[in-house]
């Protein structure tokens, strides 16, 4: 009969007191698992990693509202740039891939965002290092009509979408009233990422512009042209009903397609040309210098998209994570001292049990490891539960933290950092486990079994 | 000769600093297979003699020599070591670990001298003690007579050489007395197995041919040395 049995055969014996000491460590390593489980989906959906441009230019303004906005769906966009910006970034020589992005509506079932793009996007990475390319689901196109849509694959799980199923837009919000007359059809769905496109419906920028209420007059779109190229803005004349006949009248597109005056991107997610593997992604210096001459002039920022996301993550959630680990630390600290106390006041009743096991040839430090072997299994067992219990709830939370925060949360996902709690844990056990286990070994045999 | 006790001497030191002899043995001996009894006054030093012999109290001079070993001179888990493989103890409340069956209570006995326990001695033994369908019952299920033989089971799991008995039949009731002193005997005779039996009783006593009575040859009995029992 090895230690360990001998062990277990004490614990049951104290059946109630062993699980109700066993369970407070399980709820404690359940909410640190839920804790490290949850911030590790966010520090990946965050990290530079899950997403595959190198620089987004947008409007002036928050570049951590324009990464949420644009990247991660989650905040209403600044503002918009002038369709004409986004032809003349894609025509710099710098540049080697420019790719127009409008967000700002949802679909009015199920409140996903929907972002206006061109096919461009789907061809290009969505993630680097080593680069991910979309997957489309069998039978999938690309947006050929304006009214064509391609969805995520969290789109078409939720809301039951498949090929050709039509869907109408709200605008600016799944609160807002105004829904938009315009139907959309589903051509396209994306495999899953991991990412935020997965909760996201993709319309061709020319779909999205032939919204009614995405225009804006004549003299609106101006205006802004004017005010964001400075003098270098066209010096149309406003007042000239010919020349407002020629640019589409006051609202373009109700007789035919939208020129490109009227239309505005919400972002342009840019990578510049760089020779091949060079230089890591997102640190060439070609990158850096477009991206600061970029936001010195005009209206516009560029933005390394990690950057933000680095400074909330540092500021904010690394932070968060960190004391929330400490707190249920702690509680598996208290834990472990109610593993202590158990097994120590369960010491004056066993001493002459003890005792006996000594006087049948059982040395000091057998009786030492049989204790600290208790110490030990009723933590680990306990911190299996926990892990168990953690995963569940983190099962049954991912739809709840998706619904609220956009999260996507794999139930099944497992941090590596989880296998540090096992050592963890029986370190924890054998510090608990020192005092009784001392107090065996110390006992006085001859003593103990006169008494 | 399975036992020899030469110039033992144990004392305690009392709270108030005084020394109190409990032990002063010249010599004592114990022959290969033979049964004896040992008789005395409470407090006489019974107790500490047996846990001398058992190697648990060590004393201040002196030899206590087992199977050719003098076991004072060992480590204490090297003493312990020989305890588990040599020495079979039976106590007077049995001491059994409520915790296990009796068949793992048996098994526990043999886990500790460090040889692989052998399940299936084990259960002959407990069979041998009429307990074939009690293997299972744990201490609580089994009536005091019952305990006794389980633990008498336990005491010859390893087939030590010597088996001490203190009081074996004290706190078993009269109808099952009888019964384990005579498993006792029995087995160790079987097993060529030295006894030295502790009693009060002098019908238990008058059963065996060696009876030797502690006063005579403790001679810190005479020490005002009562109540030293441990």
């Amino acid at each position: 009969m090895n230690l360990a049995r001998i062990a277990i055969k004490s614990i049951r014996q104290r059946a109630l007191a062993s699980s109700l000491t066993a369970l407070s460590v399980a709820l404690g390593v359940m909410l640190m698992v839920a804790v490290l489980v949850i911030f590790g989906v966010v520090q990946r959906t965050f990290s530079q990693r899950s997403f595959g441009y190198e620089i987004v230019i947008g409007p002036k303004g928050s570049d951590l509202q324009l990464v949420l906005s644009t990247i991660y769906r989650l905040t209403p966009a600044i503002d918009t740039l002038p369709y004409k910006y986004y032809l003349e970034i894609e025509k710099d020589p710098r540049v080697r891939d420019a790719v127009p992005i409008t967000v700002g509506d949802f679909t009015e079932e199920g409140g996903f965002p929907i972002v206006g793009t061109n096919k461009k996007y789907f061809e290009l990475p969505y993630a680097p290092e080593p680069d991910k390319t979309f997957q489309f689901y069998d039978d999938s196109e690309v947006m050929r009509d304006p009214f064509d849509a391609i969805i995520g694959s969290e789109v078409a799980k939720t809301n039951g979408w498949t090929f050709g199923s039509q869907f109408q837009l709200v605008h600016g919000g799944a609160e807002s009233d105004h829904v938009h007359d315009e139907k959309f059809t589903v051509v396209g769905i994306l495999a899953p990422t991991g990412t935020p496109n997965d909760k996201t419906v993709f319309l061709h920028l020319n779909g999205f512009f032939a919204i009614a209420g995405h225009d804006k007059t004549l003299r609106e779109v101006l205006q802004k042209d004017r005010d964001f190229f400075g003098p270098n803005a066209d010096n149309a004349p406003l007042d000239d009903p010919e020349w407002l006949r020629t640019q589409g009248g006051r609202h373009a597109h109700h007789h035919g397609p939208m020129p490109d005056l009227h239309k505005s991107v919400s972002a342009i997610f840019v990578n510049v040309v760089r020779p091949e593997g060079a230089e890591r992604f997102g640190a060439s210096t070609l990158a850096i210098l477009f991206k600061n001459e970029i936001s010195t002039g005009l209206q516009a920022q560029a933005i390394n998209p990690i950057q933000p996301m680095n400074t909330l993550m540092e500021n904010f959630v690394g932070p968060t994570r960190i004391l929330l680990s400490v707190l249920t630390g702690l509680i598996i600290v208290v834990s472990g001292v109610g593993i202590f106390v158990s097994i120590y006041n369960s010491m004056s009743d066993r001493r002459r049990e003890i005792a006996v096991m000594r006087a049948l040839g059982a040395q000091r430090r057998t009786v030492f490891s049989i204790i600290l072997a208790e110490s030990v299994i009723l933590c680990v067992a306990g911190g299996l539960l926990g892990a168990l219990l953690g995963h569940l709830l983190v099962f049954v939370a991912a739809p709840i933290v998706e619904s609220y925060t956009g999260l996507l949360i794999d139930p099944l996902t497992f941090e590596p950092v989880e296998l540090a709690l096992l050592p963890a844990l029986i370190a924890l056990a054998s510090l608990v486990g020192i005092v009784p286990g001392l107090t065996a070994y110390r006992t006085d045999v001859a003593k103990t079994l006169a008494e | 000769m399975t036992l020899l006790l030469e110039n033992v001497r144990k004392s305690y030191r009392e709270p108030n600093g005084d020394v109190l002899p409990v032990l002063d043995v010249e010599r004592f001996a114990l022959a290969d297979g033979e049964q004896a009894v040992l008789v005395g006054e409470s407090g006489g030093g019974k107790t500490t003699l047996l846990n001398v012999i058992a190697g648990i109290t060590v004393p201040d001079s002196g030899s206590v020599t087992i199977d050719g070993v003098n076991i004072v001179r060992l480590s204490e888990p090297a003493r312990d070591r020989f305890r588990a493989l040599r020495i079979g103890f039976v106590f007077q409340t049995f001491n059994l670990l409520p915790a296990f069956t009796a068949l793992e209570n048996v098994l526990l006995g043999m886990s500790f001298s460090g040889r692989r326990a052998n399940r299936g001695r084990a259960i002959s033994l407990l069979e041998r003690m009429g307990l074939a369908r009690r293997l299972d019952h744990r201490p609580g299920q089994l009536s005091v007579g019952e305990q006794q033989r389980v633990s008498v089971a336990r005491a010859l799991a390893n087939e030590p050489s010597l088996l001490l008995a203190d009081e074996p039949t004290a706190s078993v009731d009269l109808g099952h007395q009888e019964m384990v002193l005579n498993l006792i005997r029995e087995v160790s005779g079987e097993q060529n197995v030295s006894l030295l039996l502790v009693t009060h009783s002098p019908e238990v006593a008058g059963r065996f041919d060696r009876v030797e009575d502690l006063a005579r040859f403790n001679r810190a009995a005479g020490d005002d040395g009562a109540g030293a029992t441990a």
